[in-house]
């Protein structure tokens, strides 16, 4: 038998990611993107200067898994905390989380007002076209014709409307600096995704304005798929309505891109 | 200090500044808005934070979060708002972070109008959010009063971790009066192990309201109600004026307790006999007080500009000892002294 030798380390749990089980349905996406955060906060190294804010949702224990300091905010408000918060302590990184009911419809106005006063803030915004904690109702991101509890026929668009598309609508906004969409479906698609998320904390680190990362994501349990089926779904129908791209990048976030 | 003349608004603004406030939210909306706009200008000057938020439900929780940090926060605002931002304040409340909020009541329900008011006496003072809290309410008369209770308002959100309101309405916000103000400090910030600002050197903090399971949401309750106890047994205040001797105990607050004062004197020339009960904290509500004062009276009348919201806990304070008789006013309009002497008159008439 050979000596043993000491090995490098290539993959591991990242430290900003609690040791903990998650109650996310199998196949769900939640878990990779907290942990593509995780990722990001290590590699910046701001695990002791950040403040998480956790949604109502499914996503409303990510404290329990994501190990920052961290706050859980009413319906939609997670914005407006996180300027009250940041606005009194601007050397911590504040971002949010939020899924497509807590950012696009409850919390429409938070999110309109606070990226419009350009605060130095990040939203993580997980869109997977359906109210999941309240078992599988219309968002307002759920496509037409999109079969949902409360669309029992399919989001018929004359009576509940069109879905919103946030990055187009928040890139309109003067104080966006940072206005991507990603997705999480497969690894080359998460290695992206954590580049933008990386860029977005940077963004905020250099106070050049708002930054938002939308997730194109999934939910396997209320749209009735399996895992695999759900994501075929995603990037067969989803991607067609929020095409994944660069929807604002500041000339002052393209001059930080290039010197990192 | 001398003294200084200042609009009971701006006077809310500048104590609040001298109280150490570190950030401040507000949305516009009249009889109130002078203290944003006294904000908006002092605030950036003084290194704070100062933010015009996109709407009540914005300013609230621009608040909770501050108040999250360990900051001295604080918003103003006037009825409708003060409707909007009770989501926020349950929220505050189960968090257990110190806030202070500031209603310059006016006229309602609805749109109401912009005159003087004590209809939000209810929502202010048995909750009025979702969920068994219990909100410390202080109620100024005058300008003075109100610049003293704003910076008290700060001591006890900090002392019980709870959020507390002042209770006002235009009158008091709009009027001009002397005041005196502490000296301007930088603000200081005590230990606040709990505050959200980094898990730097310590186990990381979480600030939650959510609770799943029962018997742990419970436990939050308990602490909430042990809290409440403290409260009542240290910080009940009130305003005895000339009870002595009152055959007609008059209960007021606020803008009606200013007036019923002027009412009295007036009454006494006339050789009626009356005194004014005034709670200075409409919650906790001095109800033991109250009950020891209306047994040395003959009858009691209650005086609001409301529909009898007050009146309410003065009966559960009195019960049937005393017979209480009641004299409102609603929608912005506010009696003249000569008003409340008739009403006096006629309590103790029927007796």
């Amino acid at each position: 038998m050979s000596e043993a030798k000491e090995e490098k380390i290539v993959f591991q749990r990242p430290k900003a990611l609690c040791d903990v089980v998650t109650h996310y349905c199998p196949g769900c996406l939640h878990g990779v993107v907290h942990r593509v955060i995780a990722e990001v906060i290590d590699d910046l190294g701001i695990q002791e200067i950040t403040v998480g804010i956790a949604p109502v949702g499914c996503s409303v224990l990510a404290y329990n898994y994501i190990a920052t300091d961290f706050a859980e905010a009413a319906h939609g408000r997670a914005l407006a905390m996180a300027t009250g918060m940041k606005r009194v302590h601007p050397e911590l990184v504040v971002f949010t989380y939020q899924g497509d009911g807590d950012l696009a419809a409850i919390g429409t106005n938070e999110l309109i007002h606070a990226a419009t006063r350009g605060e130095n803030i990040t939203t993580i915004f997980i869109n997977n076209a359906i109210y999941g904690m309240t078992g599988g109702q219309m968002a307002p991101t759920t496509l037409p014709g999109q079969v949902t509890t409360s669309t029992p026929t399919g989001r018929d668009t004359k009576l509940a409307g069109f879905p919103i598309r946030v990055c187009e609508l928040v890139s309109t906004l003067e104080g966006s600096a940072y206005i991507v969409r990603r997705s999480a479906y497969n690894p080359s698609e998460i290695r992206k995704l954590k580049a933008a998320i990386k860029t977005a904390f940077q963004v905020q680190m250099a106070g050049l304005g708002y930054s938002l990362v939308e997730v194109v994501s999934n939910c396997p349990t209320n749209w009735g798929m399996t895992p695999l089926e759900s994501l075929k779904w995603l990037q067969e129908n989803m991607l067609a309505y929020y095409p994944l791209g660069d929807y604002k990048v500041k000339d002052s976030v393209k001059e930080l891109m290039a010197k990192k | 200090m001398a003294k200084v003349l200042m609009k009971g608004n701006e006077a809310i603004a500048e104590a609040a500044i001298r109280a150490g406030c570190e950030a401040y939210f507000g949305y516009p909306i009249t009889p109130q808005t002078e203290v944003l706009e006294y904000m908006s200008a002092r605030m950036p000057a003084l290194g704070r934070a100062f933010v015009q938020a996109e709407s009540e439900l914005g300013a609230v929780n621009m608040l909770y979060g501050a108040a999250c940090t360990g900051a001295r926060a604080m918003t103003t605002t006037s009825s409708p708002g003060f409707s909007l931002m009770q989501e926020g304040l349950s929220y505050i409340a189960c968090s257990e972070v110190p806030a202070v909020v500031v209603n310059i009541m006016r006229g309602g329900p609805g749109l109401g109008n912009i005159q003087p008011a004590q209809g939000d006496y209810f929502q202010m003072t048995k909750g009025g959010g979702h969920g068994d809290y219990s909100p410390i309410v202080l109620a100024p008369s005058t300008v003075q009063e109100t610049v003293d209770l704003v910076i008290l308002a700060f001591d006890l959100a900090d002392k019980y971790r709870q959020p507390v309101y002042v209770i006002a309405d235009g009158m008091i916000g709009q009027m001009m009066e002397p005041v005196e103000l502490p000296e301007l400090k930088p603000p200081q910030r005590p230990e606040r192990p709990w505050a959200l600002t980094g898990a730097k050197g310590r186990p990381r903090n979480i600030i939650t309201s959510l609770q799943l399971d029962p018997p742990t949401l419970e436990k939050v309750n308990l602490r909430l109600q042990e809290t409440y106890k403290r409260i009542r047994e240290n910080e009940q205040r009130h305003e005895e004026y000339m009870t002595d001797d009152a055959d007609l105990l008059v209960v007021a607050y606020g803008t009606a307790a200013r007036i019923v004062k002027t009412a009295i004197a007036k009454a006494r020339r006339d050789g009626l006999k009356a005194g004014l009960f005034r709670p200075i904290t409409v919650n906790p509500y001095p109800y033991d007080t109250l009950r020891k004062a209306a047994e040395k009276a003959k009858r009691l009348l209650v005086v609001e500009l409301s529909a009898g919201q007050m009146l309410e806990d003065v009966r559960l304070a009195v019960m049937d000892k005393r017979p209480i008789h009641f004299f409102g006013k609603m929608g912005g309009v506010v009696p003249m002294p000569e008003d409340v002497v008739d009403a006096m008159k006629k309590a103790l008439a029927e007796a």
